[in-house]
């Protein structure tokens, strides 16, 4: 027998690129980069230095103020001076139900926010009656912890949302937070209860 | 028989290693990908508070960050003990936010611009005095989207 040196052809190697290509790309849309998530607000512009400091007057049933002070001690009040509703040593959680109320005012009392129709009149809804000049302010201390500020603006965050989900479930039957928020639906919701959280310097609310 | 020839090639056939390079760099961008991109290295600690409301924020390229924390061990001998602020790679003051809006705002194109967020990475212990003054900064700069960073609280 002829003594016959056989040739390994070589590996075609010109797919491995592809191939790596692909787990490359693989890679790039699983792995998660961690995202950055919170709790989304928007702060009022800057004060004009050319305009004269007016004090907003605002009604004071419009206004539910929530203080804390320096030992991260929780009170808020509102209302009328006369028919003011204080309460001290409250948690961040029992805000809550306090914020729901005070901004639906379901039963339309004398110390919580007054009805506006709506105007201009809000898509589908129309001229429904909104509490549009209620204010929520915040107030701290320069050494209250941010870990007590940043759950009280979970809870007012909360409110609204639990408000919007039970009317947007009561008027169209799905919950805010699946509606489309650029839909006409969603825009009548936020229009009833346009999110009010005072997020600037501690002002002096006066006047009746 | 011919096909069981004893005598054939001995020899093992060489590897081909044409497509290793490939493979590294393969595996390189896996651990460019998974390793978290993070274009600073933070020079503050922190842990964000844990709440139930948060959003995620999409669009990476629209947000900017700020930290405020404690200076990290090695930086405890130079900066102390006391909260601080960091913009991109270096501790700073209230009054440099403007000045890095600013600069973030300019580094963006013409349409993301009304879009742009301010994320604010803060400790939980800090006290409200100093985030109350970088908030201020930030309504000076017209920087009015700002995002509480936080994690989900189950």
């Amino acid at each position: 027998m002829a003594k016959k040196k056989r040739k390994v052809p070589g590996l075609n190697g010109s797919s491995l690129a592809d191939i790596s290509f692909i787990l490359l790309i693989f890679f790039l849309i699983t792995t998660s980069m961690d995202t950055d998530t919170g709790l989304v607000r928007r702060l009022p512009n800057p004060p004009d230095p050319n305009q004269q400091e007016e004090d907003v007057k605002v009604k004071g049933r419009n206004v539910l103020v929530v203080s804390v002070n320096m030992n991260n001690d929780i009170m808020y009040y509102y209302g009328d001076e006369s028919k003011r509703v204080t309460v001290n040593d409250v948690k961040p959680e029992d805000l809550r139900a306090v914020a729901k109320e005070f901004i639906a005012n379901p039963e339309n009392k004398a110390n919580m926010p007054e009805f506006h129709p709506a105007d201009p009149p809000l898509p589908i809804l129309g001229a429904y009656p909104v509490t549009k000049n209620h204010i929520i302010s915040v107030q701290t201390d320069r050494s209250t912890s941010y870990d007590v500020y940043f759950q009280i603006q979970n809870e007012l965050m909360a409110a609204y949302n639990e408000l919007r989900d039970e009317l947007a479930r009561e008027k169209f039957g799905r919950y805010y937070r699946h509606l489309d928020p650029e839909s006409d639906e969603a825009l009548a919701i936020r229009g009833v209860y346009p999110m009010k959280i005072s997020e600037a310097e501690p002002k002096k609310y006066g006047g009746n | 028989m011919g096909k069981f020839n004893k005598n054939g090639s001995k020899e093992v056939p060489e590897l081909n290693t044409s497509s290793l390079p490939d493979l590294i760099f393969s595996i390189l961008f896996f651990f460019m990908m998974v390793t978290s991109m993070r274009e600073v290295t933070l020079k503050v600690e922190f842990q964000t508070p844990k709440g139930t409301e948060i959003e995620k924020l999409e669009k990476k390229s629209l947000v900017s960050y700020v930290y405020i924390g404690r200076p990290t061990k090695e930086f405890r001998s130079k900066m102390g003990t006391g909260t601080r602020i960091q913009l991109n790679d270096d501790f700073a003051e209230v009054d440099a936010i403007g000045e890095y809006v600013y600069q973030e705002r300019e580094s963006m194109s013409e349409r993301d611009k009304p879009f742009m967020k301010v994320s604010l990475k803060i400790d939980q212990e800090t006290q409200m005095g100093i985030v109350t003054d970088v908030k201020m900064a930030l309504r000076e700069a017209w920087a009015l989207n700002i995002v509480y960073s936080a994690g989900k609280r189950q």
